[in-house]
């Protein structure tokens, strides 16, 4: 196991020592802009502008923003359902996501796939998934590849709390094991899986990454709210999936402020109490404990994380401007993605009925 | 008749089944603590206990083959999946298992299980939640579907469910749990295997199942109204077993029909009763079999656009009249 040193060390982690300010100020904005992304994206859901579910990242934005800051060229990423954080964090744009919210053309996915389906491959970045513990096999196939080419990248693989109890995610993990893949899984831990506290659904030694040591993988517990500490963390997992293609587990201890979906009215004052809440929000803040940092680290002044924050709010607002603009997807569109060979009309795709509405 | 919904329909029927026999025990996810994603069980956790209503981990593979064994031993799990869609996690245990364990024992082990929770799409949550899956599960022999279209067949279909001794697989709907209609106070059960006879007519039979057989009724309107054409329409409620001879004796009497189907196309339950139709009375039909089914793609999360991929009163409509 990784010693988890004190929090207020890891700002000296190597990978964190020698990050200019310019640097630290771009991790800040990074968690900003998600942060804002998801203000703008309920007060629209809201209003009416999206349908089915949203999960909201918010409280998290540290962990997405900390690990998919360390990524390489050959480092790939994906995750579960809660995915706009990691979708803005390796670099998607605004304007994409809102409009796939929106169910509109110009989304990411072409409002095919909505809230839980963000994809950008050329990002490195493979989803978005929404049935639960679905990626975890996803992500070690991404880490094959990556072995099978030759290539010194790690597949992060996100995952929750609740989604470590499906049997798929001990089966890739004997598999990493057993293969020597590089396939660090994170697991954000944010106490709950819907309405189920950890303690409800999950019999736990110390903490769910131990979970590894059955497998011979190696673990990490850390704080997620210190974005020096899960950059520290996960560089070590990185290098050793660079250097010794092995797989790791990390468990980030996180917090989300809203509810499962915007639909679950219960989690305030439910299934966890208000104080719980708050004293998250107050003490616990990812965002407010990195801008206090930089404050003392004479980085940012209060001006200028306002200003970051200001033009945070502009991009998000812009971003639903945009969407709200973008036309719909064709009712033809419907069967356009579906097969490639039908799209590309090569001899595959015309031969054979693949479609069967009349 | 109290009026009630959908959701509440089931509820009675969970806790009525619950106080009938020590032996029903009704888990899933959330659906203890929380009452469920979808409200379904509320309050039930809170009147029986721990020991009757169980929260599960977010494991569908274990809990359901854990129904299905404690099934084996004469207890009568009432499961539910959060969505059907879910089912693909668990689809071992469901076919495997749950499907041939009769079978392969030569009788010897029964496996009186309910497998249930909602199976559409329509809500914009994508196509991964959007399964349909009653025509792949119909296609095993080994279970039974069912798929309730209003609170009334709800409750007594789900009755009936927990009562039988084979594994029922119970498809609901997440835009029909808040439906209110007419429930009695006094008990009642609707056999599987019974089709029923939504509204009667003599021009042309609609078949259907499910949220389907609203929209058979709302075109059935429709075209009494605007088109002076009498449309039957028979919602199957039961779809394995099937009521063969009901949707015989409708077409036998109609000479037409008309298949509205919220599955995909390709080998949909409705094309099981086309292909049935056909061969069974093809002496009495006066037009070809058409179908009304979902469009044949993956659920295009587009809330604008989703809409048009279901079947619509519009698009049955438009099929009755070109062969009427
Ligand atoms: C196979 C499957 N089962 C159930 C669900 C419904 N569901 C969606 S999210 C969720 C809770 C997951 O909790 P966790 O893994 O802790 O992630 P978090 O929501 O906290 O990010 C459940 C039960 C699903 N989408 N897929
Ligand atoms: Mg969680």
């Amino acid at each position: 196991m990784d010693t988890a040193t004190k929090s207020s060390d890891h700002a000296h982690a190597p990978i964190n020592k020698n990050l200019t300010p310019e640097a630290k100020i771009q991790l800040l904005r990074d968690m900003l802009r998600v942060r804002r992304f998801e203000q703008q994206a309920l007060k629209q859901y809201n209003g009416g502008k999206m349908g089915g579910f949203l999960h909201l990242y918010i409280g998290q934005e540290s962990v997405a923003v900390g690990t998919c800051s360390l990524m390489g060229d050959d480092d790939h990423v994906i995750t579960a359902y809660r995915c706009h954080g990691h979708s803005l964090a390796v670099g998607m744009t605004m304007n994409e996501c809102m409009a796939e919210l929106y169910g509109k053309a110009t989304g990411c996915s072409k409002g095919k796939g909505g809230s839980m389906h963000f994809f950008a491959p050329d990002k490195n970045y493979w989803g978005g998934h929404g049935i639960v513990g679905g990626q975890t096999p996803l992500g070690l196939g991404l880490a094959y590849g990556l072995k099978y080419k030759g290539l010194k990248g790690a597949a992060l693989c996100f995952l929750g709390d609740g989604a470590v109890n499906q049997g798929c995610f001990y089966e890739s993990l004997n598999m990493a094991a057993l293969f020597d893949l590089p396939v660090i899984y994170i697991i954000e831990n944010n106490g709950y899986s819907m309405g189920t506290s950890l303690q409800r659904s999950s019999v736990v030694k110390d903490c769910l990454a131990q979970r590894g040591e059955a497998f011979c993988v190696e673990w990490a517990q850390a704080n997620g709210e210190d974005i020096y500490e899960v950059r520290a963390v996960t560089q070590r997992a990185i290098e050793r999936a660079h250097k010794e293609s092995k797989p790791t587990i990390l468990e980030f201890d996180t917090y989300r402020y809203y509810g499962h979906s915007v639909a679950d009215a219960k989690h305030k004052g439910g299934y966890r109490s208000e104080e719980e809440i708050d004293a998250y929000k107050r003490d616990h803040d990812p965002i407010q404990l990195f801008k206090k940092r930089l404050l003392e680290e004479r980085v940012i002044t209060e001006a200028q994380f306002d200003e970051i924050s200001d033009a945070s709010k502009a991009e998000a607002e812009a971003s639903a401007q945009f969407a709200e603009e973008s036309p719909l997807p064709s009712e033809t569109s419907i069967f356009e993605d579906v097969y490639y060979e039908v799209d590309r009309q090569t001899e595959a795709g015309r031969t054979g009925k693949h479609f069967f509405n009349d | 008749m109290p009026l009630i919904e959908y959701r509440d329909a089931l509820n009675q029927a969970f806790a009525e089944e619950i106080e009938r026999d020590p032996n029903v025990v009704l888990m899933g996810e959330e659906v203890a603590q929380y009452d469920g994603a979808y409200k379904v069980t509320k309050g039930l956790w809170k009147k029986f206990g721990d020991k009757r209503v169980v929260d599960t981990p977010i494991s569908e593979a274990a809990f359901i083959g854990m129904g299905i064994g404690a099934s084996m031993l004469g207890l009568r799990p009432v499961m539910e999946l959060m969505f059907w869609s879910f089912a693909t996690v668990t689809w071992d245990q469901i076919v495997n298992n749950a499907g041939q364990i009769r079978y392969m024992s030569g009788g010897l082990i029964n496996c009186p299980i309910v497998i249930r929770g909602p199976a559409n799409g329509g809500t914009n949550v994508g196509a991964t939640h959007s399964h349909t899956p009653e025509n792949m599960l119909a296609s095993v022999p080994g279970l039974k579907v069912v798929s309730a279209a209003t609170a009334y067949d709800a409750k007594g279909l789900m009755k009936t469910a927990i009562r039988d001794n084979d594994p029922v697989m119970f498809m609901e709907n997440t835009l029909l749990y808040g439906e209110k209609g007419e429930v009695p106070e006094e008990e009642y059960l609707i056999p599987l295997g019974k089709a029923d006879i939504k509204r009667e007519g003599r021009d042309i039979t609609l078949i259907a199942h499910g949220r389907a057989a609203l929209t058979a009724l709302r075109a059935a309107e429709l075209l009494a109204a605007e088109h002076d054409i009498s449309a039957e329409v028979i919602d199957l409620r039961s779809i394995r077993p099937l009521d063969e001879e009901a949707i015989l004796a409708s077409v036998r009497k109609t000479h037409r029909a008309v298949l509205v189907d919220e599955n995909k196309p390709f080998c949909g339950v409705s094309a099981q009763i086309a292909s049935m139709l056909q061969e069974k009375c093809f002496d009495d039909l006066d037009a070809p079999v058409l179908r009304v089914t979902a469009l044949d793609a993956p659920a295009i999360y587009s809330p604008r656009i989703e809409p048009k991929q279901l079947p619509n009163p519009q698009d049955v409509i438009r099929k009755a009249l070109s062969i009427c």
